[in-house]
């Protein structure tokens, strides 16, 4: 079997029974990396991870990730490799300082073989606002990959790496892994470091895997949550992430999110979602309808709130201390250059509506407000863990849309994450895994659970992946 | 002063001298080479998170127990956002509705003795700025500015009266004894001329009577409370003069030149409403242990003013000399130590006068010289038990000052005790009759104009060690005699 083909999991495997070598594993998909049609990568970093993949297999005993290679979004800071956030502002920038979940993967074994194209400062769902280049779904060259993790997800899924990490602040990780026919995870908030993350929405975001399977996804994110002294957010993981097992729902109560089921979603995406939903009651879980009648409001909430903590976290980016800048005579002037000129449109129109929304004046009625239905959101979903273990909706509500269909109507391109942001909101965990096929573009079922209930998510989606056997090898992929 | 009475409120920044910064493991530095202690925290690279500095919250509670406030259970960080190269992310992590420290009170002593009581509005927690310099000026379109990002990061911790205030000489006299509270606590240098400790004053008049408030206007950044008594003065007068000609003052920020003894406008306060201020979502609120804030409420130190108090009061002190021991928290625990062992009138006699005195010639402070509290409370009984004379007394202070050792010993291996001997002095003064036969005569005669001399001989005879008063007696005693 050609090596991009074995999972992440095998390849660990494949390195502990001396079957291969970090370095073929490294260089295997190097080659697909540089053979890449779907613009994945901003950067690549075939030197280092040529050495490091040397230095691992030159170890007496390998580390639990063995050697296997990974992508990394370009939001992650990696030291001395070129991070710009899918930015100009960051054009060339070499951090000092490498992201805390990044460093905690290296430990055990991760390759970085480079860093991921992406929607500039994960503001979109498309990567179609990456100042750089558009990546390609894998599945259909003239459609999007989602966004705004979109190069991880597609690297993934044209299997340049087997796996990848993304961060999502409001679906950046689910909706591009359900639009690529791949797994994805977001964690609970607090459970990965956001240390090295280039902020967005901080109350919001989180990192979290991309891969081909569930157990993949899992193996990952085993080594990346816990506790981190330079992140105060960050919470210990109550006890450790399990690899899934299993293969019968017996027992789990699933609730399907009415307000996500209706108006607005594909009757394609209904349909897979549907037959998902009875595979899952074959299995043996109970499956019943659940209201959240706050959801609806959760697009305008997070519209507030993030675009508001964004207006704070991109104002350090003024050209001074590091980055590209445009000189100017006055210290204002090149304030507003350095500003007008490197920021793309969409993250201009976040700042302004953020810069708005905290306004004095206008504080009350739109960032107090944006909390107060939060916080009620946070109760809803509360209330409906009481009755069922897992809430279950489309992760998108469309599949993959042709490139530029959306860029000229920000709020169409705002509705791609309906699905996913009330769960950012409530700061839960997540899982969004490919069910089907609608017009021979992938379907995302996304599971959503409590806090910390990332075990018994993973195991839920474990067991749907098994009964419905997907095949995550996009039309015509050669390996 | 023409039916006009000021309202003044300040607010102090204070730096706390911890050993790290705010939010990230720099060190704190005071004069190192600029830029030497920078991290990718306190220089806001993409990604960077702040941590709260548990020790910089530690002395955040222990300002706001001193100053009697409300300890706040929980409170929370915002963010403040304004654009400016001396700022790296562009806003200061500060505290805004729910501060550390809530209401309090503070109890100064005016020179007269009267309590001057000021309310605490609040204190809380920040960040300082980096510091910036302008190469040609302060102007815009100077030829350049530097950033020294040494001092960002600095924890500060703002402290916000009411307007209590009702005259400059007041503010001062709270001001002064602030920083003395600060300094006994600990947690800060209070160094106004490196800025460790710097005040603005909001000032504002209205007419006598009246309760409402008038507009105010804020003193800036003044480097010497000496400075900011003037200023306030100097702007209580440009008040008085806009009022009473009919004007009115507008809300501005104004700048003290002491030179000059001008106040000028800065910039106009308007554009302060723009803060954005917002809860900064990178931090989690700040829950002290109600059992810690006990602790800590419990450990105070004894402080400034109720230490004055206590001098006066207890020990018998005059105001001045208990203004002058509790000058610095090491003066007030050596003199106190010393109190401890000894006459506490003489005590303070001695250490503020002679002790100070004497180490001023070889540049020393009591509490590090040789001169030991103990040593120092030996010597006062020395003195009080009439064992040396208090030109002895001085001598032995210099040998101890000098090499160190007990005073007892002093006194005896230098044989300056005192002679009291009354069969001894008289020896001494027949003798110096024999010598000076003339005097001799005088003194027999009753002229008494000649007993300082006799006195003074016998003293100079004995090497000081006489005792004054026996000598004076027994040449007093020569009077009619034969
Ligand atoms: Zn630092």
């Amino acid at each position: 079997m050609p090596l991009r083909d074995l999972t992440a999991s095998e390849q660990v495997r494949a390195l502990a029974a001396g079957d291969t070598t970090s370095l073929e594993l490294v260089d295997a998909h190097l080659a697909a990396v540089e053979a890449d049609d779907v613009r994945a990568f901003l950067a690549v970093d075939a030197e280092g991870a040529r050495a490091r993949a040397r230095a691992i297999d030159a170890l007496p005993t390998r580390p639990p990730l063995g050697g296997v290679p990974i992508g990394i979004k370009d939001a992650l800071s990696t030291r001395d490799v070129v991070t710009t956030a899918g930015s100009r502002m960051l054009e060339g920038f070499r951090p000092v300082y490498t992201a805390t979940c990044v460093r905690r993967l290296e430990e055990a074994g991760a390759i970085v073989v480079g860093k991921t194209n992406m929607d500039e400062f994960a503001m979109g769902s498309s990567t179609e606002n990456s100042a750089y280049a558009n990546t390609l779904n894998p599945w259909d060259h003239g459609r999007v990959p989602g966004g705004s993790s979109g190069g991880s997800a597609a690297a993934v899924a044209e299997r340049q790496v087997p796996w990848s990490l993304g961060s999502d602040t409001g679906g950046s990780i689910r909706q591009p892994a359900a639009l690529c026919g791949i797994v994805g995870v977001k964690p609970t908030y607090g459970a990965v470091s956001r240390y090295g993350l280039i902020a967005f929405a901080s109350s919001l975001d989180q990192v979290g895997p991309f891969s081909r399977t569930v157990t993949d996804a899992a193996l990952l994110l085993r080594h990346m949550v816990g506790r981190d002294p330079m992140d105060s957010t960050s919470l210990d993981w109550p006890g450790a992430i399990a690899l899934p097992t299993a293969t019968d729902l017996t027992g789990l109560r699933v609730g399907v999110v009415e307000e996500l089921m209706g108006e607005g979603v594909e009757p394609g995406v209904r349909g897979a979602i549907e037959a998902s939903l009875r595979e899952m009651e074959a299995l043996g879980a109970t499956v019943v309808p659940v209201s959240l009648p706050s959801t609806p409001s959760g697009l305008a909430t997070y519209y507030v709130l993030a675009p508001a903590e964004c207006s704070a976290n991109l104002a350090r980016f003024d050209g001074i201390r590091y980055g590209p800048s445009v000189a100017a005579e006055t210290l204002l002037d090149q304030y507003e250059q350095t500003r007008g000129a490197l920021f793309g449109p969409e993250v201009k129109r976040r700042i302004m509506l953020g810069t708005f929304a905290l306004a004095s004046g206008y504080y009350d009625e739109y960032y107090g407000r944006a909390q107060r239905v939060r916080t009620l959101i946070v109760r809803e979903f509360t209330e409906a863990f009481r009755s069922v273990d897992v809430l279950a909706s489309p992760t998108s509500p469309t599949v993959a849309f042709p490139l530029g269909d959306r860029t000229a109507d920000p709020y169409a391109m705002y509705l791609a994450d309906v699905c996913t942001i009330p769960v950012s909101l409530a700061g839960l965990p997540a899982i969004s895994i490919p069910c089907g096929l609608s017009g021979g573009l992938p379907v995302g079922l996304q599971l959503a659970g409590p806090a910390f209930s990332e075990n018994r998510l993973l195991d839920a989606a474990h067991a749907v992946e098994q009964a419905l056997a997907f095949d995550t090898r996009p039309p015509g992929l050669v390996t | 002063m023409s039916g006009f009475e000021p309202v003044i409120g300040v607010e102090i920044h204070v730096q706390l001298s911890t050993r790290t910064k705010m939010f990230c493991g720099c060190a704190l530095s005071f004069g190192d080479p600029p830029n030497t202690h920078t991290c990718p925290v306190c220089l806001a690279h993409p990604g960077v998170l702040p941590v709260v500095n548990a020790e910089a919250v530690r002395r955040a509670l222990l300002i706001g127990l001193a100053l009697g406030c409300e300890i706040a259970p929980r409170s929370i960080f915002h963010r403040k956002n304004y654009f400016y190269p001396d700022l790296p992310k562009a806003y200061q992590v500060s505290q805004f509705d729910i501060p550390i420290c809530g209401r309090g009170e503070f109890t100064a002593i005016r020179d007269d003795g009267t309590d001057l009581v000021v309310g605490i509005t609040r204190a809380h927690l920040e960040e300082d700025a980096a510091k910036l310099t302008h190469a040609g000026g302060r102007r815009a379109g100077a030829e350049g500015s530097v950033v020294d990002f040494n001092r960002g990061g600095t924890p500060l911790v703002e402290i916000v009266t009411e307007p209590d205030l009702r005259s400059a000489s007041d503010a001062g006299t709270f001001l002064r004894q602030l920083r003395q509270t600060l300094l006994f606590l600990g947690v800060s240098d209070c160094s106004m001329e490196e800025g460790s400790m710097r005040a603005d004053a909001n000032v504002s008049i209205r007419p006598v009577g009246s309760h409402a408030l008038g507009t105010k206007t804020e003193l800036k950044n003044m480097n010497s409370f000496r400075f900011l008594e003037r200023g306030i003065d100097a702007e209580i007068a440009r008040q008085t003069q806009i009022v009473a000609s009919g004007g009115r003052v507008r809300q501005e920020t104004v700048h003290y030149e002491p030179e000059t003894g001008e106040i000028t406008p800065l910039r106009s306060k308007e554009e302060s409403h723009a803060y954005r201020y917002f809860p900064e979502p990178d931090l989690v609120p700040v829950v002290p242990d109600p059992a810690w804030v006990d602790d800590l409420r419990h450990g105070l130190p004894e402080l400034p003013v109720p230490m004055r108090r206590r001098m006066v009061g207890e020990m018998g002190l005059s105001a001045e000399d208990a203004e002058v021991l509790t000058g610095s928290p090491e003066l007030a625990a050596y003199f106190m130590a010393v109190a401890g062992e000894a006459d506490p009138k003489a005590a303070a006699n001695w250490v503020r006068g002679e002790l100070r005195a004497q180490l001023r010639e070889v540049g020393e402070e009591p509490w590090e010289s040789r001169v030991t509290p103990s040593r120092m409370a030996a010597l006062v009984g020395l003195l009080a038990e009439g064992t040396v004379s208090v030109p002895a007394a001085k001598e032995v202070l210099a040998e101890v000052i000098a090499t160190g050792g007990e005073p007892a010993a002093v006194v005896e291996a230098r044989g300056l005790g005192q002679i009291s001997d009354e069969d001894a002095l008289r020896d001494v003064i027949a003798d110096l009759m024999d010598a000076n036969p003339d005097q001799a005569g005088q003194l027999r005669d009753g002229k008494e104009k000649v007993i300082g001399f006799f006195v003074g001989q016998a003293m100079k005879q004995t090497g000081g060690r006489a005792d004054p008063k026996a000598v004076q007696r027994l040449v007093r005693a020569q009077i009619g005699g034969d």
